[in-house]
């Protein structure tokens, strides 16, 4: 009786299954998923079609849907009018700030990772175990809970307004270190115990094995590491005084100051900037979509 | 260990020596300062520094302005948290089902993931804005007069928006990879067993997912604390006179803006406790989620 009934049941079930995921379209979850894109790309095409109208027609009339026709000039204005206090700063100088940034940082954090997980993985010394505490250490006070002593000892250094003083504190945290201290430990021993018996050293065997074995890796974890890097505020906020070392995320607040003064504010202006500086980030991560995840979802396990 | 090694006198400490250079001077030296400056007292004007024991941390656990500002991290944390992970879920389920677009939609929806907090605060200022901004004419359609900057709850309620706006793509990525990574075989035997996908979802998918989720709570939770400054620090636009703030601004505010040194370090090492007391908890759960595995 029970048998009959089960078998009965599986081909229509399957049917069902099929006809769900294969045939019709799933209205509910189109519903959803429309909701969703409404919610995220909503704000930023407004922010962005606001842009390119005139700040007097947005001051009167809020917010804008639609092309204003002057995107050609706001832009130009915000890459290349002098800005800031010292009328030094321009967009552009910005920008370029950012991508040093956020390459430096991303690259900064790849060496001095692959370097340390390396040695923790692939040696056996004394002090392993307790380099290995101090690393996992720093993943556990972000930058924002010690920012002020931090302050100071850049201060001390002599590192204010300089990329190094930028940089490097940034560094620091170790989740660039755990990631790859993961993927060495899944690369198979058979390899190094090939390496050794053809003579290979620690160099050698880092340089001709780990490295070109690293690289989908690597270039998961730049991509995500550019982001986080692009997008520090906190720190460059604080750091840099010299508005030749201002980074677009960091600049938004000074635009957000200048605009707190003025009769009439230039809305159009700071959302392109805002639209200049979420621009490049999120090429990144759509165009390089697959390696984004994978790292994002590996680098927390 | 059942990793073949190397073994060399120098070679291991040359290879860590740059991380180790940089951890000892940009993280343990600030955090022992920290911890240091947490029990003085510093005259801002002539750098003299008087030990005074618990006083700063008495002072700042005491104080009704830390109390008010600690209910308010609190209350904005659980809501980010909660309300980002809901949606995310929610939509991570759908873009998993569907079959047409799914790549359209997963790209729609991470999008925001790379907008920088203080862009995304920078975008909810002009959205809230008094003259311009669409959302409070939508607020005042159900006779909300909201005033962002002017009344403590209407600024509270913008940063919880844009805070959790800005995360609902990281929840989403996550669960949707969780999602995908069930095996086929699970989900067919599943719609076998259980017509209803309603009931499917939350005896089958969801405690599948249980360990992801709470994985991804404590993280939602360290951005909330943490990684909302910017979004914070814009929509309070500098001058946080009866504005919300959290406790990571407030350490900024007191110490940069105020001088307050001893007591910006105090309120630092509590919430260096704070994300101590995560971090344990997050082990733990690592710790079972591998036995799920």
């Amino acid at each position: 009786m029970a048998t009959t009934e089960i078998e009965t049941d599986v081909p229509r079930a399957k049917a069902a299954l099929s006809r769900k995921s294969f045939g019709g379209v799933r209205v509910y979850d189109h519903i959803v998923l429309w909701v969703g894109v409404f919610l995220m790309m909503g704000p930023l095409i407004v922010a962005f079609t606001t842009s390119t109208f005139d700040h007097v027609l947005i001051h009167k009339e809020g917010m804008q849907l639609g092309w204003g026709g002057q995107f050609m000039e706001t832009y130009q204005t915000v890459l290349t009018q002098q800005g800031g206090f010292t009328g030094e700063v321009t967009g552009w100088l910005m920008t370029q700030n950012s991508f040093v940034l956020g390459i430096f940082f991303a690259l900064g954090k790849i060496v001095v990772s692959m370097l340390a997980a390396y040695a923790i993985v692939y040696f056996r010394f004394r002090a392993a175990t307790f380099c290995f505490w101090i690393i996992f250490l720093t993943l556990l006070l972000p930058l924002e809970v010690r920012i002020l002593p931090s302050y100071e000892v850049v201060q001390q250094l002599g590192l204010l307004n300089s990329y190094t003083g930028l940089i490097l504190p940034l560094i620091a945290s170790a989740t660039g270190t755990f990631f790859f201290r993961q993927f060495f430990k899944s690369v198979p021993n058979e390899l190094l115990e090939a390496a050794r018996i053809d003579g290979a050293g620690g160099w050698q065997f880092f340089v001709d094995m780990l490295i070109p074995l690293s690289k989908t890796m690597m270039a998961a974890i730049f991509i995500i590491m550019f982001v986080v890097g692009w997008n520090q505020y906190l720190w460059p906020t604080l750091m840099t005084t010299d508005e030749t070392y201002f980074t677009l995320v960091r600049g938004i607040k000074q635009i957000m100051q200048i605009m707190i003064g003025a009769d009439i504010p230039k809305y159009n202006e700071a959302l392109a900037m805002a639209v200049l500086a979420m621009l490049p980030p999120a090429l990144v991560i759509v165009i390089f979509q697959r390696m984004f995840i994978k790292g994002l979802v590996e680098q927390e396990k | 260990m059942d990793k073949a090694q190397f073994s060399s006198p120098w070679m291991p400490y040359l290879l860590l020596m740059p991380q180790m250079l940089i951890i000892a001077i940009f993280f343990l030296w600030p955090a022992a300062e920290a911890i240091r400056s947490s029990f003085f007292l510093e005259d801002p004007f002539f750098g003299k520094a008087t030990f005074v024991g618990i006083d700063n941390y008495r002072d700042a656990l005491t104080g009704s302005d830390y109390q008010r500002t600690a209910w308010f991290t609190a209350l904005f944390t659980i809501l980010v948290a909660l309300i980002s992970l809901g949606l995310g879920l929610m939509f991570a389920v759908s873009a998993d089902r569907v079959l047409r677009g799914q790549s359209t939609y997963k790209t729609l929806l991470m999008w925001v993931y790379a907008i920088a907090p203080p862009v995304a605060g920078l975008i909810g200022v002009m959205l809230f804005d008094q003259h311009i901004g669409p959302l409070v004419d939508f607020a005042a359609l159900f006779g909300w007069d909201m005033r962002i900057g002017v009344n403590y709850w209407d600024t509270g309620t913008a940063m919880i928006i844009v805070a959790t706006w800005k995360q609902i793509p990281y929840n989403f990525i996550f669960f949707l990879s969780g999602l995908q990574s069930i095996p086929s075989s699970v989900k067919e035997a599943a719609s076998i067993d259980c017509r209803s996908e309603f009931r499917r979802f939350w005896t089958i998918t969801f405690p599948l997912l249980a360990p992801t989720s709470f994985f991804l709570l404590i993280l939602n939770i360290t951005y909330a604390m943490f990684e909302t400054f910017g979004t914070i620090d814009l929509i309070v636009k500098d001058q946080p006179g009866n504005s919300p703030v959290t406790l990571v601004y407030k350490v900024y505010r007191d110490g940069f803006r105020g001088n307050d040194l001893g007591g910006s370090s105090a309120q630092s090492v509590i919430l260096m406790l704070i994300v101590l007391a995560l971090t344990i908890v997050q082990f733990r759960l690592i710790e079972r989620r591998v036995h799920y595995n």
